[in-house]
């Protein structure tokens, strides 16, 4: 609960903020707050992750970018009223969904009874790795995370394509790459 | 970057443990929490470490751009692969039991191999979205 208000406090502080160096901190502070409450909800591999990408890599390549453009947000052109509607009502929409879940925890809920006490079970005995999201996450469920890992390389060379191309040449007798 | 000595000393000190972090949260994924995803964050926020204390060239000297940009498709092509091998073997793609002679012992060998393939991928692409953004503009 005291993780929420917090988050929701620092959510306030980046929406009303304009200064672009305290909204990147506060993003910071936000995915740590945020690896905090997956801590409390046993995910400690979620949290480590979130951890490092959110509040390390992503901070860090976003003070890059401020280094390159402005650090001041400029006034917005239209009424913020559109994107508030569709903020809230799409929120709305979310939390209404929650109420058809299942209380946070329970043993004997439809995803808890399919094929989780299948893993729990045989992932042991079947492939020697004790730590049962490892197994499913590597073996069961193999291709899933070939498709995550061809993500990464897709939005890697994305990139990579888009950052580092070739830039323009320069005119002149000696036409060399810059860049590289 | 000529920063404090502070700085740069208890860099000296950290950056050890981090990649030894790294390399537990890879190896021993198989009984804690962790694994490839993990790890390859890990050690490609200690290169950007380094790189923020003590600079770009220095980093790129120890970790050059060109390796990171081999290790993006590298790692998919390990994935890949151990699931090739699997199925040159006899099995389904991606099964990874007859990598060993008892199919469990495969298994492990084969989430082992295929953990490490998510690692380069992920430090890999890391590092080379970060030496882009670093290397540019000025």
């Amino acid at each position: 609960m005291v993780l929420l208000t917090l988050l929701a406090a620092i959510t306030i502080g980046i929406i009303r903020m304009r200064n672009l160096f305290a909204v990147v901190v506060l993003g910071g502070i936000y995915s740590f707050l945020m690896a905090s409450v997956m801590i409390v909800l046993d995910a400690v591999d979620v949290a480590m992750t979130e951890a490092a990408v959110g509040a390390g890599i992503s901070t860090v390549l976003m003070l890059g970018v401020l280094h390159l453009t402005k650090t001041q947000e400029s006034k917005p052109k239209h009424t913020p009223l559109l994107p508030l509607f569709v903020a809230v009502a799409t929120g709305a929409a979310l939390v209404f969904g929650t109420f058809d879940l299942p209380p946070f925890g329970l043993a004997d809920t439809p995803v808890n009874l399919h094929v989780a006490p299948y893993y729990l079970e045989n992932s042991l005995r079947e492939t020697l790795v004790a730590n049962v999201v490892s197994s499913v996450l590597a073996s069961y469920r193999g291709f899933d995370t070939l498709g995550e890992t061809a993500v990464i390389f897709t939005a890697g060379i994305a990139v990579l394509l888009l950052l580092k191309g070739k830039r323009k040449l320069k005119p002149g007798p000696k036409r060399r790459r810059i860049g590289r | 970057m000529r920063l404090d000595v502070i700085f740069r000393v208890g860099a000296k000190i950290l950056l050890p443990i981090m990649l030894l972090f790294a390399l537990y949260v890879q190896f021993h994924g198989d009984f804690g929490p962790g694994g490839g995803f993990q790890a390859g964050v890990m050690s490609a926020a200690m290169v950007i470490f380094y790189a923020i204390i003590f600079g770009l060239e220095t980093a790129q000297k120890v970790f050059p751009p060109r390796l990171a940009e081999i290790m993006v498709p590298a790692g998919v092509g390990i994935f890949a692969g151990v699931g090739v091998i699997g199925m040159l073997l006899g099995e389904n793609y991606l099964n990874y039991s007859p990598l060993a002679d008892d199919p469990a012992h495969g298994q492990e060998y084969g989430i082992l191999l295929v953990e490490f393939g998510v690692l380069v991928t992920v430090s890999g692409t890391m590092v080379a979205i970060f030496y882009c953004f670093m290397g540019r503009g000025r």
